[in-house]
């Protein structure tokens, strides 16, 4: 092949300093997250030169990021692992929602209640995170598709369970018939929103739910931790280069079930974090696209389908939240129609997409 | 080779098995069955073979069909609004879907060559994004930025389609081209014959192309892109063309879908498009990488069976429809799941 470096040295060479430095910025950065970042500024600049009550969104937006920060750093070790990104996610949410149904059903409120309901739904994930990671060992190259299609199984299979399922506090159930259960619960009186209102405080207007957020970040200092740990990093090693890991005694399908354990099991943690914060439990199809958004948000952070950092969690988390939080007010301010649920959809699926066909990532 | 046999015929098997209890406990007469069956498999055919080329051509399953099944709702949605009705609206909305659907193609499967070896997920993927594009124009952009001035079409707030749009302007334009009437237990059935001609004849170019230099290259690539390649076949290319007849067929199998219907959702009919033909042609007992002509035909019978069955089935033994309906999208997932993992769990095998 002829080398066309030499032809283009003296373009290079022109645009110095600080212009090419900026080129190498925004290749690195990528064009749909600038698009992105300077959609989020615009968002509230409009909102700021429209007199909107710029505190109450960014409350909205700090609530948004705290409750769904956990679930957006469920995606983190599956990446590391050398998974792809989990589409899996369902999986350990309806651990999650089995979990808070059982104690729902039990009657158990307050923190011990909220407590107990992230334990049990860790500790259901566990079984399954180990038989999801020991599928994905199987099937090997296409853990995102499997998964995807696994997590949308599970969910329609959990329907068929909570329609049947032997649960009967009236509460629960449905007024009429006595059984099957709701498609929402409320949590109202158990465990609603006890971390959003921990410690929370107010400051020029905007209220911080600051529970959530020392839990989230609670959260992403163990997973930090653990990344870190003899464990964390042979799963790092196995993803990079997993014969020479093995030439280390490190087992990539070790690794890997781990990787996976560990993804589900947060997200079921996760997922209960999110219900106590939104105040309801919902079943059925709800959790069933979860993993999307998710996935958007770390991957607007930066990260790509086989590297991800925990700055990337949470820088894109609080711009996908942010963006999902005032983009409904602004643009129906401008435009006078919900264009929020669309412009979801093509930013989302078209960073996904992006991350997907990027030239330097497929193997 | 019995083993074999057994694993290619389970899964058909089992589905059979599993249609026969349900009519059975539902007491489903056969007439209501035959006729229901009759209209799900006219108008289901035509979009489940349009995944057989990129099978053929090594691509995996074209989850990207909903992109041409929205080209076929553009082609509809535009022939109403002209007013074009019968036949000849039918005919022109299936002539102007096939530009949009090669453009479509032609960008899916540019999309598919950036994304080899994920193929499947980007199209799943690319189905998503291209719903939110297509929700832009219609929801928004048209009547506002778009000039369209058909106001029966448009919401009350003077932009944006409605979210049903009424075909009768072709809707049985092909059924009723000429109906058969055929005597089965006292009833009569009325069987709309141009539609199955329709699909005859997609199945007939399928089995042609598949001899043709074109088709062979295909076959090749499927078997081994690298061989393939060095055999001198432009591998990309194909593959994009792949893609777009792929579209295509599935924009044409939209409309043949839309005009039995007679009504468009606008924002929803699409979406579930790729899943239900995907397990439709799965419960046949094909794979990721090796379909056929009467696959396809076999699975879209089987699973609509399983379709009109398990509600009732549903409710004459728990004494609840919805759980029949639960049951028939978690088989559909859960078909799909299984199959992918069947052929991940076989790559795998063979790669070690």
């Amino acid at each position: 092949m002829a080398d066309p470096a030499p032809v283009r040295e003296p373009v290079a060479e022109r645009r110095t300093g600080v212009f090419a430095s900026l080129r190498e910025f925004a290749r690195e950065l990528g064009i749909p997250r600038l698009l992105i970042a300077v959609f989020v500024i615009a968002l509230f600049g409009v909102a700021a030169a429209t007199h909107m009550g710029l505190a109450a969104l960014v409350s909205d937006s700090l609530v948004r990021v705290a409750r769904n920060g956990i679930l957006v750093l469920a995606l983190l070790p599956s990446v590391q692992g050398g998974l792809g990104l989990n589409f899996g996610l369902p999986l350990g949410i309806a651990c999650g929602l089995l979990a808070c149904v059982i104690t729902l059903n039990a009657g158990l409120g307050g923190w011990a209640g909220l407590a107990l309901t992230a334990v049990l739904g860790a500790a259901i994930a566990v079984p399954a995170g180990l038989a999801y990671g020991w599928l994905l060992n199987r099937t090997r190259g296409q853990e995102m598709m499997v998964g995807t299609y696994l997590g949308f199984a599970v969910v329609s299979g959990m329907s068929i369970f909570w329609t049947m399922a032997p649960f009967h506090n009236p509460l629960l159930v449905w007024a009429i018939g006595g059984h099957g259960l709701r498609t929402t619960l409320t949590l109202t009186g158990y465990w609603d929103k006890l971390l959003d209102r921990l410690g929370a405080f107010t400051v020029a207007g905007v209220t911080v739910p600051t529970g959530t957020l020392v839990v989230f970040f609670a959260m992403c200092a163990l997973v930090a931790l653990f990344l870190r740990t003899r464990a964390g990093l042979s799963l790092a090693a196995a993803r990079s280069n997993p014969r020479f890991a093995l030439a280390a005694g490190i087992s990539d399908t070790h690794t890997r079930v781990q990787a996976t354990l560990l993804s589900t099991v947060i997200a079921a943690v996760g997922i209960v974090v999110f219900c106590q914060s939104y105040g309801f439990v919902q079943l059925y199809t709800a959790p069933l696209l979860m993993a999307f958004p998710a996935v958007a948000c770390l991957l607007i952070g930066g990260a790509s389908v086989s590297r991800a950092t925990l700055t990337h969690v949470i820088v894109g988390t609080l711009m996908f939240q942010s963006i999902l939080t005032v983009a409904l007010p602004v643009t129906s301010q401008v435009i006078g129609g919900d264009i929020s649920e669309t412009a979801r959809l093509v930013i989302q699926n078209g960073m996904i997409l992006y991350a997907l066909t990027r030239r330097s990532d497929t193997t | 080779m019995i083993r074999r046999s057994i694993r290619h015929g389970a899964v058909p098997l089992l589905f059979l098995l599993l249609c026969v209890l349900g009519a059975w406990a539902a007491h489903l007469t056969p007439q209501f069955l035959v006729g229901e069956l009759l209209a799900r498999f006219g108008r289901n055919a035509v979009l489940v073979l349009s995944l057989l080329v990129p099978i053929m051509a090594g691509l995996g399953l074209n989850f990207g069909i909903v992109i041409g099944a929205m080209a076929g709702q553009i082609a509809a949605i535009l022939v109403t609004a002209w007013g074009v009705t019968g036949i000849g609206g039918f005919a022109l909305a299936c002539v102007l879907a096939v530009p949009l659907a090669m453009a479509f193609g032609a960008l899916t499967g540019a999309l598919f060559n950036r994304a080899k070896g994920r193929e499947m997920v980007t199209g799943l993927i690319a189905g998503f994004f291209a719903n939110g594009i297509y929700q832009l124009v219609f929801l928004f952009a048209l009547g506002s930025l778009i000039p369209f001035h058909v106001t029966r079409l448009l919401l009350p707030q003077g932009f944006g389609l409605r979210n049903t749009i009424d075909l009768t302007g072709i809707q049985y334009a092909l059924d009723d081209l000429w109906t058969a009437r055929i005597g089965l237990g006292g009833q009569l059935l009325r069987v709309p014959v141009v539609p199955f001609a329709l699909i005859a004849a997609v199945c007939a170019l399928t089995l042609a192309f598949q001899r043709t230099k074109l088709g062979q290259e295909l076959r090749a690539m499927g078997q081994d892109p690298h061989v393939a390649s060095t055999a001198g076949i432009d591998v990309d290319r194909n593959r994009v063309i792949a893609t777009i007849i792929s579209t295509t067929l599935a924009a044409w199998g939209q409309l043949v879908f839309l005009q039995n219907l007679g009504t468009l959702n606008t924002y929803s009919s699409h979406e579930q498009v790729g899943m239900f033909s995907i397990a439709a042609l799965l419960v046949s007992g094909a794979t990721v990488s090796r379909a056929t002509v009467a696959q396809a035909l076999i699975g879209t019978l089987l699973f609509h069976t399983l379709f009109v069955v398990s509600p009732l089935a549903g409710k004459a033994l728990l004494g609840d429809a919805q759980i029949g309906e639960f049951f028939r999208v978690f088989v559909a997932y859960a078909v799909i799941t299984v199959a992918l993992v069947l052929h991940a769990w076989q790559h795998a095998r063979r790669d070690r």
